[in-house]
């Protein structure tokens, strides 16, 4: 039934007020003292010498695509599982040529060295 | 039932939700306190009421009523838009998350549920995802080393983790046949021998509880996966310069995803509210949520107890523990399922 999704987007809209309301309802009785040191980015007493974002290992970029390939395999994967007794055996044998074909790629990747992180 | 009376109805049960959620998340982090304390030979909170139990309600005022910093540096529609996204989404899972059989209070008949939809796993796979933006949004936002670096390594930690979770699932749902929560639960009913649950744990998911609960563990954020706060090393990661309230949100999401996966747990692996059922008809109308909750409770303990028994991993070990070990268990056990599944029809 449709009408059945309406109270997720409710919860979400008293979720959302909650910390909103809070946020701006209590600024009124909040202290605001700013200060030059106060404001300063923290580094355990250092001053900062530049801009935090810099380059970074290039391994998250490749932790992101590994992700993307086997979420994508677990969103094929949840909708057969649900269907599995009604598919029979002809799901198992699609499944298991869809499932060889990933275990080569992990295989291959493992031996790639895409999963070290050293 | 009529539109109407749905969204009273609906209303009602959010608000009660959302109550008993805030106050599940505030007595949590006093329950670590105090058991970590223990733990550790120490008392914990004590002066705040007896026991300490005013505690969370001074930690509270003082959330509110502290400055809130809003340093320069950050980026600032981003860095008030992360925490609020973290918490939302970390309350908004519950919507879909059964906590008991139908009741009927006052000629209404309605589930012990917010909203009970045929997708309810489905939702809550989607929802907690979304909370991953609220880390690394808040990481990159705050324009902070250790803000950045705890943000990254939240990120890479969270998807990585998601993974075999979302793979330890798959044998659940091979078994039951729907991704609604309540119908999961209710495949899991009876016993056998009369005395052996039918739980999914007892009909050969025990692999796949423990893949999920220890890729729980990881997307939680927690001991001894808590690498993204490592407060010896990143001080406090992500929100190293949230301050007051905005601070409160984190910790709030942290602990709602608790929740969140502890309920999950309870429904998947171990019969949701099945339990003993005895006494007068209102005992047996409310005794299921008591073993819901019990469930519920074992899960939160186990946190704490683990938070104060193991030290923390290394990153790489981290990465490889949840790309070589937990992912191949995951699939393994998927396939093993299916076979066994498909052999015995």
């Amino acid at each position: 039934m449709p009408q059945n999704y309406v109270p997720i987007f409710l919860f979400m809209g008293v979720a959302f007020a909650i910390p909103a309301v809070t946020l701006v309802l209590f600024k009124l009785v909040r202290p605001e003292n700013p200060h030059k040191t106060k404001l300063m980015p923290y580094e355990c007493g250092i001053t900062p010498l530049d801009d935090a974002r810099g380059r970074y290992t290039v391994r998250f970029y490749i932790v992101a695509i590994l992700f993307v390939v086997f979420d994508v395999e677990t969103i094929f994967l949840l909708p057969w599982a649900v269907r599995f007794r009604w598919l029979g055996k002809f799901g198992l044998l699609e499944m298991g040529i869809f499932l060889g074909i990933l275990i080569v790629g992990y295989i291959w990747i493992w031996k790639k060295g895409a999963l070290e992180w050293v | 039932m009529t539109l109407g009376t749905f969204i009273i109805v609906s209303v009602i049960k959010i608000v009660i939700a959302l109550f008993v959620l805030l106050t599940g998340v505030a007595y949590t982090v006093w329950l670590e306190r105090k058991l970590v304390g223990r733990i550790q030979n120490r008392w914990g909170p004590t002066r705040v009421g007896p026991f300490g139990l005013l505690q969370p309600l001074a930690d509270g005022a003082k959330f509110l009523f502290k400055e809130d910093i809003t340093p320069p540096h950050v980026y600032k529609p981003l860095y008030i838009a992360a925490p609020m996204i973290a918490m939302i989404f970390a309350v908004t899972s519950m919507a879909v998350i059964p906590i008991g059989d139908w009741v009927t209070v006052a000629g209404v008949h309605t589930p012990l549920q917010i909203t009970d939809v045929n997708i309810g796993l489905l939702i809550i796979l989607g929802i907690t995802s979304i909370g991953v933006y609220g880390i690394a949004l808040a990481g990159w936002a705050s324009n902070s080393k250790y803000s950045l670096l705890g943000g990254l390594r939240a990120t890479a930690q969270m998807i990585s983790y998601e993974v075999a979770l979302g793979l330890s699932l798959v044998g659940v749902l091979i078994l039951s046949g729907t991704f609604s929560l309540r119908g999961i639960v209710d495949a899991q009913a009876g016993t056998w021998w009369g005395w052996l649950p039918k739980w999914n744990f007892f009909q050969g998911q025990f692999v796949a509880f423990f893949v999920y609960l220890m890729a729980a563990f990881a997307e939680t954020n927690r001991v001894p996966f808590d690498l993204p706060e490592a407060e010896t090393e990143l001080v406090a990661g992500y929100h190293t310069e949230y301050s007051a309230m905005k601070f409160a949100m984190f910790f709030m999401a942290e602990y709602a995803n608790m929740f969140t996966v502890a309920c999950l747990a309870s429904l998947l692996f171990l019969g949701g509210w099945h339990g003993p059922l005895f006494g007068p008809t209102w005992l047996q109308e409310i005794l299921p949520v008591f073993w819901f909750a019990l469930r519920v409770f074992a899960f939160i303990f186990l946190y704490i107890w683990i938070r104060g028994t193991l030290p923390r991993f290394r990153y790489d070990q981290l990465m490889k523990f949840g790309w070589k070990v937990l992912l191949p268990l995951a699939v393994a056990n998927l396939v093993i399922t299916g076979l066994v599944v498909a052999l015995r029809a």
